[in-house]
């Protein structure tokens, strides 16, 4: 495999930047540019030269051997002054280096996976990691990055290849002195499994919205004050992330930090009746938009109802009111009140987050529960149904390790025999 | 030295075990003039260690083998005197036939079957050398000095090769009790260079079945409708009898307990690894603590032999120990021990050595069969002696090698396991091993085996004709299941509980519902009706799978694509960087022949499977 290297640090002036060399020739370069091959993971100060000896840069570099490296492989870092010249030199030597070449994007992190430095659970967490700007943003893809699902998903596969091996016992030393009903244990094993998987499936939808952030809907009718609270909201007490147009010409979207969370507010301008048929478009679009956000902000004015169905969890505001219970965008009264009870509402929803975030995380989850299920009906038919249980358990195993693993008929026949005494 | 030149062969089988037995009469089907080499013509069909054949995975195996028109089916069927049908109330996938065998019968049998094969000759005498002409082996010697020229060679030594035998601590050379251990061929084997293991086995002592006393024992008789090995069979021919069944107590744990440093096992004698899943009686006492009592089979060793064979107290203890212990066994009060138990530990060669032909990579023309690649047990030899003996005979004829796989039969899974992994202790089969089980049942071996068999032309013509007819049979029936469709309402109408989907199903579909039998669809049609029992069985069994099945076809075919790439044998792994050396010298060791093969080694990886199949898609490229 070719050694590929790369800025690893954000391009732009700073005050350090730093070059990451992997691969088989990484030793080469430290060599050719550095003159030497500092103890690897000690920091060394060496000058940095380019092939006519002219100094480039005085770095500190970094080895690492393979096998301790992020990606497995001989690695070599640079961390040269973060100025534009320096980089483009110290890249442009790197690239006359036989053997080396400009890495592609993600390339490190695919060495890392192929490796097995990092599994697929954890390359995904190191994505959201990088790409974190909330506080619950980046605890999620922390836990990730630690192995959270995978710890999870190596927990149930080492129950179920239990249950499978108790199974397997039951069936090929049948003549021999194996438990003699190992149902209880398996189904106790079966039904752990699915609570958990249950729980995941379940936050999976909050662990998702906090990787990819809320929406919150402003509702009410025109001239209820929605965008004057949107600006308020918007311009003082909370952190513009971004601001573009929407989709439509009736949304506008604003994102926002608010207690930790990513949180995209919505003004659905358009709410009204209306008999332009290109407007109503828009307002089928704005009301949909509206209905499938993760909260609504009802403004209702005095003596009306509410525009749109108030769903569970909502907040409904008396709209210009300067008065208990309403919100002004204008005065600022009752701003801070409904912020606090956004980010109490959907601080809730955050708190049921699971370690799986993402549709690839729900298929081999969902998936799993549907093997168990099926596993758990043929359990029912007594031992007639043991080799179709121990088939459904296995691709319910199989849906877990696509997660991150794979599984051997080793590991099964292991717990078999390190629980049993068979053989006569 | 007076030298006699035996006419030359085209395959030699040294060793005339289950392996070599099955390897000869194997290799005679296929039409090579083949001689059986064996220590003494009365060795054929000795069973060394337990008088039982089949089992779960192991009765697949002889099913299998039978299916391919070899003996060993046939002639544990003539000396079966107590068949079982192991885990009758389990799915059909995994039910595996077991028999006790009568040791005198089945070495006549077996005698008998060798006798009557055609193209084969036995020949008596120690074999004390190979042949070796270069890199290739082409012939034997014996003892006497005479040579016997062959093209090629398939060596079935068991635990021969620097075999010691323990009892206590006892110690001597010997393959099994009574025989001498073949150093000299163990020294041509080393200068081959092989990678050599060591493993250990052990037996238990044998019982004077007088002096047992059978009327306080419960008793464990064979099943009423028996299940042959055998297509070709249908009923047993021996008299039937029952084995007894007790169990050690506190006192014999205490007895073997107190001795354990007499054990050649715990004393520290041996050296080799022993099977996890048959463990001695010291194994069993000391890993599991906690248990009271294990169980004992009293299996008769022969209708006309009264000794016993208890089977589950394997043990190296000293003869004094064994006969105190044996004393505090329920029944065994007063038995009198004839043989001794002992434990066996021998030299194996590391199947990773070997190709799919069991050939070793290394030197041209020989083969290698039976516990000498690793493996324990009758059916897991004969397997491979079968496997050895069609590919030498196919290479002499220069016909295209004989491959069983992982999708097809319990013999490509061990095959496959023996030659991509290796052993790490005694291999044997388990219906566990095989991922594609419900496919891979005893009830099919002949629909998924004898046409390869009849394409070979290995097989006679009683057994054409009665494969033909089951076929048939078969084919008619499962189009009659088929071919018409009925509405829930015509199901209701029997009497069936059904959904009123408005789904039409055939009557194959129908047959797949847990609570609907056969006997239930046959008022749905006449030509239902006539089908006959044992075809309306296996449609049964064959519909019970068939979700499953069609969900298994696809990882069949993923498994097939792999497989379609061959990885030549001069691969050479140290050159593809990226790869850790570790797994450069298990793939170097193991010589995966394909890229499924490869996925399977040890420690294997998605991304060096990838730069496997990228570099054979250079060369590829390259050479176009």
């Amino acid at each position: 495999m070719d050694t590929i290297f790369a800025l690893a640090t954000a391009v732009g002036k700073a005050g350090v930047a730093v070059l990451r060399v992997s691969g088989d020739q990484a030793d080469a370069a430290c060599l050719a540019l550095a003159g030497d091959l500092p103890a690897p993971r000690y920091a060394a100060l060496r000058r940095l030269t380019d092939a006519d000896g002219q100094v480039l840069d005085e770095a500190l570099v970094l080895r690492f051997e393979a096998g301790q490296s992020f990606t497995g492989e001989p690695v070599v870092e640079f961390q040269v002054h973060g100025s534009m010249a320096v980089i483009r030199s110290i890249l442009d030597r790197l690239g006359t280096i036989d053997g080396l070449r400009h890495a592609e994007a993600g390339e490190f992190t695919r060495r890392a996976l192929t490796n097995g430095r990092l599994d697929l659970t954890q390359v995904e967490a190191l994505g959201d990691l990088i790409e974190a700007e909330t506080q619950a943003q980046h605890r999620l893809a922390m836990d990730g990055f630690v192995g959270g699902l995978r710890d999870l998903a190596d927990q149930w596969r080492d129950r179920l290849l239990q249950a499978v091996g108790l199974l397997e016992a039951s069936i090929d030393f049948a003549d021999e002195e194996v438990p003699v009903d190992v149902t209880p244990d398996v189904r106790a094993a079966m039904a752990d499994i699915m609570t958990g998987l249950k729980d995941q499936l379940t936050g999976l939808n909050a662990a998702e919205r906090v990787r990819t952030g809320f929406e919150v809907a402003i509702v009410g009718p025109p001239n209820a004050g929605k965008s004057t609270l949107l600006n308020h909201l918007a311009g003082r007490e909370a952190a513009i992330t971004s601001e573009f147009a929407g989709t439509t010409r009736d949304v506008i979207e604003v994102r926002m930090d608010i207690g930790g969370m990513a949180v995209t507010l919505l003004d659905t301008a358009g709410l009204r009746e209306s008999d332009d048929p290109i407007e109503q478009i828009g307002v089928g679009l704005a009301r949909a938009r509206a209905e499938a956000a993760d909260l609504r902000v009802h403004l209702v004015p005095e003596g009306q109802d509410t525009i749109l169905p108030v769903l569970d969890g909502d907040i409904v505001k008396t709209a210009k009111a300067d008065n208990g219970g309403g919100v002004s965008g204008k005065t600022g009264v009752g701003v801070s009140a409904l912020i606090a009870e956004i980010n109490a509402t959907l601080s809730e929803k955050v708190s049921g987050a699971g370690l799986a975030t993402r549709e690839r995380h729900r298929i081999a989850l969902s998936q799993a529960m549907h093997h168990l299920e099926q596993a758990e009906s043929l359990l029912d038919q007594g031992p007639v149904g043991d080799d179709l249980t121990s088939e459904e358990l296995r691709f319910a195993i199989r849906r877990l390790e696509s997660l991150v693993g794979r599984v051997d008929v080793e590991d099964v026949l292991g717990y078999i025999f390190a629980r049993f005494c068979v053989g006569k | 030295m007076f030298h006699v030149k035996h006419a030359g062969f085209d395959v030699v089988v040294i060793g005339g075990g289950h392996a070599g037995t099955e390897a000869a009469a194997a290799s005679a089907r296929m039409g090579a003039r083949t001689a059986l080499l064996t220590l003494k013509t009365t060795d054929l069909g000795v069973m060394s260690c337990n008088p039982a054949i089949g089992g779960l995975g192991k009765g697949h195996l002889v099913r299998e083998i039978d299916a391919m028109d070899g003996i060993m089916g046939v002639v544990a069927d003539q000396a079966g005197i107590q068949y079982r049908l192991l885990n009758r109330r389990k799915g059909p996938a995994v039910q595996g036939p077991r028999a006790q065998a009568d040791r005198a019968l089945y070495r006549a049998a077996m005698q008998a079957q060798i006798a009557g094969t055609e193209n084969l000759t036995v020949i008596a005498g120690e074999v004390v050398d190979l042949i070796q002409d270069g890199s290739r082996i082409t012939g034997a010697v014996l003892a006497d000095g005479s040579e016997i020229a062959a093209q090629a060679v398939i060596l079935t030594s068991g635990t021969f090769l620097r075999g010691i035998i323990h009892i206590g601590d006892e110690k001597r050379a010997g393959g099994r009790m009574g025989d001498a251990p073949a150093i000299r061929l163990a020294e041509r084997i080393d200068a081959f260079g092989l990678p050599l293991g060591r493993l250990k086995t052990g037996t238990p002592p044998r019982l004077d079945g007088k002096t047992i006393d059978w009327d306080s024992l419960e008793s464990q008789p064979g099943d009423d409708d028996p299940v042959m090995f055998s297509f070709l069979s249908k009923a047993p021919v021996a008299r039937q009898v029952a084995c007894g069944i007790t169990h050690t107590t506190e006192a014999t744990h205490d007895i073997i307990r107190d001795n354990l440093d007499r054990s050649a096992m715990y004393g520290g004698h041996i050296e080799g690894v022993g099977p996890r899943y048959c463990p001695s009686i010291e194994d069993k006492i000391v890993r599991f603590a906690d248990k009271t009592s294990h169980q004992i089979f009293l299996e008769p060793e022969g209708l006309t032999d009264d000794t016993v064979y208890p089977n589950g107290i394997s043990t190296s203890l000293p003869v004094a120990v064994q006969n105190d212990y044996v004393r505090t066994i329920p029944g065994l009060e007063n038995a009198v021990i004839l043989q001794p138990g002992y434990a066996i530990e021998y030299d194996y060669v590391d199947p990773r050595a070997l190709d799919r032909r069991l050939a070793l990579r290394a030197v041209e023309g020989l083969y290698l069969a039976g516990q000498i690649n690793g493996t324990t047990g009758y059916e897991e030899a004969a397997a491979q002696g079968l496997v050895a003996g069609l590919n030498a005979a196919a290479a002499v004829q220069g016909r295209e090698p004989v491959h069983f796989d992982r999708t097809d039969s319990y013999i490509g899974v061990m095959i496959d396991d023996l030659t991509t992994r290796g052993v790490s202790e005694p291999y044997r089969m388990f219906t566990s091993r095989a991922e594609f089980r419900l496919s891979l049942r005893a009830d099919n071996a002949d629909q998924r085996l004898t046409p390869k068999a009849v394409d070979l032309g290995i097989v006679s013509q009683t057994r054409s004709a009665v494969f033909e007819d089951k076929m048939d049979r078969l084919d008619a029936g499962r189009s009659a299941m088929q071919d018409k469709t009925y509405t829930p309402t015509e199901v209701r109408a029997l009497g069936l509980a059904l959904n009123q989907d408005g789904a039409r199903r055939s009557a194959y579909q129908l047959l797949s519902y847990p609570d609907i039998g056969f006997d239930d669809l046959r008022p749905l049609d006449p030509a239902i009706d006539a089908i006959d029992g044992e075809t309306a069985t296996q449609l049964s069994r064959e519909a019970l799978y068939a979700n499953y099945l069609d969900r298994q076809a696809r990882d069949v075919a993923a498994l097939r694509k792999d497989e379609a790439v061959g990885i030549p044998a001069d691969f050479d792994y140290a050159a593809l960087s990226g790869l850790s050396n570790e797994l450069s010298a298990k793939l170097d060791r193991a010589r995966p022949e394909t890229l499924g093969q490869a996925a399977r080694v040890e420690g294997m990886t998605p991304a060096a499977l990838a730069l496997i199949l990228s570099r054979l898609r250079q060369t590829a490229r390259a050479s176009a």
